[in-house]
């Protein structure tokens, strides 16, 4: 692992590292309003069981979590717990943002006291719309989130940096090598 | 009687002047344990503070206002057909229940009537939706104590219930199905058949919990004797549904009280308790699901034939005037007090809810009882957050 803390690490080592992760994560189940109750029957019924896609659904608390799906409404009482309840967790860390509610505000867009998006509070990864979502529409996000994991460049999160694909960080490697291609200007000569 | 020389004498001081120092030494300090905002056993945002002395609560406190989304405001800036689809959100496990009030409220003041077949399927929608808060209610009460084989039960059972309730009105959660004047839709084909099926899976998983749950030793000494509310005490709180009726009140709505809606054409019992325990409480609503099916059952035979909905104008101005409708919703009485100004939209909307009252007993409740028996309390009065908040 040292090789992850000085930022540099290869991609082979990367994707298998990426590929463990994606499917052991602990999802910490932040249930605010109504959507927490489809985000219970996609984590805790038979008929959407959801351990079937690597996900551990039962964490004792965010600091165990790699995952929170805030699930519902965030009023503005509440952004204070949602912001302390993301700090707790330890990196790498994911959000799943679930239903209209917590995307943007949902129907209570007027509202004076809702919070229009978590995302003003804590970054998001994934956003499922609906109000609420179907289990099914929750599931797929788990599963895109899972992808998106395996495409990440792990070692770019480790230096803080915004979220690079693999395929990215091999783009600029590659550009990087290679020297750069004179710029064709029209009329010749370089611009003042 | 014996007489103690001085030796003696002196020693019993001295172990007297010892014992009272040890009890300086071992006085227990008191504790603010805060449970909440984020606590499994709070169905949401709920926070209390206890008060602790030891393992025994000295004071309680629950703190409100984490869920509140404003809906009265709200409702100010919807238009009467909008105000349906917003008020769907309060009690968000029975849904269908949350717009009865509201638009018998709103059609009381427009002095019209929803044709029989409408009341009809209305009463059975209502129903179903108190089938589905409360079967969540059955699975949740075990998780609380430790049990987790309920909650899938639950949540495998309650899956027919929305399947019918989507079903009927498009929508798994919030269904928005009720219209000024009758229903958005008829029912689907083959509904009622499916619907009859459902409920006798229903009933078999009332007495799987009865069986699994009920009838559990560690259930019941958790349960009975705990939380004890007399009668007067909860009516001095304003307490309504089941939880009043646990203490021994029998009080219904659904049968007491005459409005556009057809309980008065099935038979159904109307369950009390005299414990007003906590095992009096989660029984009460066991068997509340039950009637709920044969009131679903009774009725869906009945259903008159005729048109779904009365002649409304397209743009619907509600005239002036106020209105008080309350029905016997899942959690309680919930009641909604509408102040038209005959425009589009109500001016003012008073929204009684159930759980904001039951939940206001818990100072008076929690007092003196140990510290598992809150969640055991708390899981049993049976609140839900959109419906304390609003």
């Amino acid at each position: 692992m040292g090789l992850v803390d000085r930022g540099r690490m290869p991609a082979p080592l990367t994707k298998l590292f990426n590929m463990g992760r994606s499917y052991s994560m602990w999802v910490y189940q932040w249930g605010l309003a109504c959507c927490a109750i489809e985000m219970g029957a996609a984590f805790g019924s038979p008929r959407y069981d959801v351990m079937r896609l690597g996900v551990i659904p039962l964490p004792a608390s965010p600091r165990q979590a790699d995952l929170v799906v805030v699930s519902g409404t965030v009023t503005d009482k509440m952004a204070p717990a949602v912001k302390r309840l993301y700090e707790q967790m330890p990196e790498p860390k994911y959000v799943i943002s679930m239903g209209s509610c917590a995307n943007c505000g949902g129907p209570y867009w007027d509202s004076y006291s809702v919070t229009k998006g978590v995302d003003q509070i804590i970054p998001v990864d994934v956003y499922v719309p609906g109000c609420p979502p179907r289990p099914e529409a929750l599931l797929e996000g788990i599963v895109l989130l899972q992808q998106r994991i395996k495409n990440e460049d792990m070692a770019a999160k480790w230096r803080n940096e915004e979220f690079t694909t693999l395929q990215k960080t091999a783009a600029l490697e590659k550009a990087k090598s290679q020297p750069a291609p004179e710029p064709i200007v029209v009329g010749g000569g370089p611009i003042e | 009687m014996t007489v103690l020389n001085e030796r003696q004498q002196l020693s019993y001081i001295a172990a007297q002047a010892a014992d009272a120092r040890l009890n300086v030494e071992l006085e227990t300090e008191g504790m603010t344990l805060n449970i909440g905002p984020q606590h499994p056993a709070t169905h949401g945002t709920l926070r209390i503070i206890a008060r602790l002395d030891g393992e025994q609560v000295v004071w309680a406190e629950p703190v409100a206002g984490y869920m509140h989304r404003g809906y009265e405001k709200l409702t100010e800036v919807r238009t009467f057909p909008q105000v349906t689809a917003l008020i769907n959100r309060i009690d968000w496990l029975g849904s269908f229940a949350n717009e009865v009030p509201f638009i018998l409220a709103a059609e009381q003041l427009m002095e019209i009537e929803a044709p029989p077949r409408a009341q009809y399927i209305r009463t059975i929608l209502f129903e179903l939706s108190r089938i589905a808060n409360v079967s969540l209610f059955l699975g949740d009460l075990g998780v609380q104590m430790g049990a987790i084989t309920p909650v899938f039960m639950a949540f495998r059972d309650r899956e027919y219930v929305l399947n019918l309730i989507e079903g009927a009105t498009g929508g798994r959660f919030h269904p928005n199905f009720d219209r000024i004047g009758g229903l958005k839709d008829d029912l689907p084909k083959g509904w009622i058949a499916e619907t009859k099926q459902v409920m006798k899976k229903l009933r078999t998983f009332c007495d799987e919990i009865e069986d699994l749950l009920f009838g559990n030793e560690i259930f019941q000494s958790r349960t009975r004797g705990v939380g004890i509310i007399p009668a007067d005490v909860a009516k001095s709180y304003g307490m309504t549904g089941a939880n009043l009726r646990a203490s021994g009140v029998d009080w219904d709505l659904r049968r007491d009280q005459k409005n556009a809606m057809v309980w008065d054409q099935a038979d159904f019992k109307v369950w009390t308790h005299p414990d007003g325990d906590s095992w009096a409480r989660c029984w009460i609503r066991l068997q509340e699901t039950r009637e709920a099916t044969k009131i679903v059952d009774q009725l869906i035979d009945n259903i008159p034939a005729g048109p779904v909905m009365t002649k409304v104008p397209r743009i619907i101005k509600v005239p002036a005037g106020e209105a008080w409708v309350s029905t016997e919703n899942p959690l309680g009485e919930m009641g909604y007090y509408v102040v038209s100004k005959g425009d589009l939209g109500p001016f003012r909307v008073k929204i009684r809810s159930a759980s904001f009252n039951n939940i206001s007993i818990t100072p008076w409740v929690l007092k003196g009882v140990y510290v598992p028996d809150i969640i055991t309390i708390l899981a049993s009065l049976y609140f839900i957050l959109g419906d304390i908040d609003r």
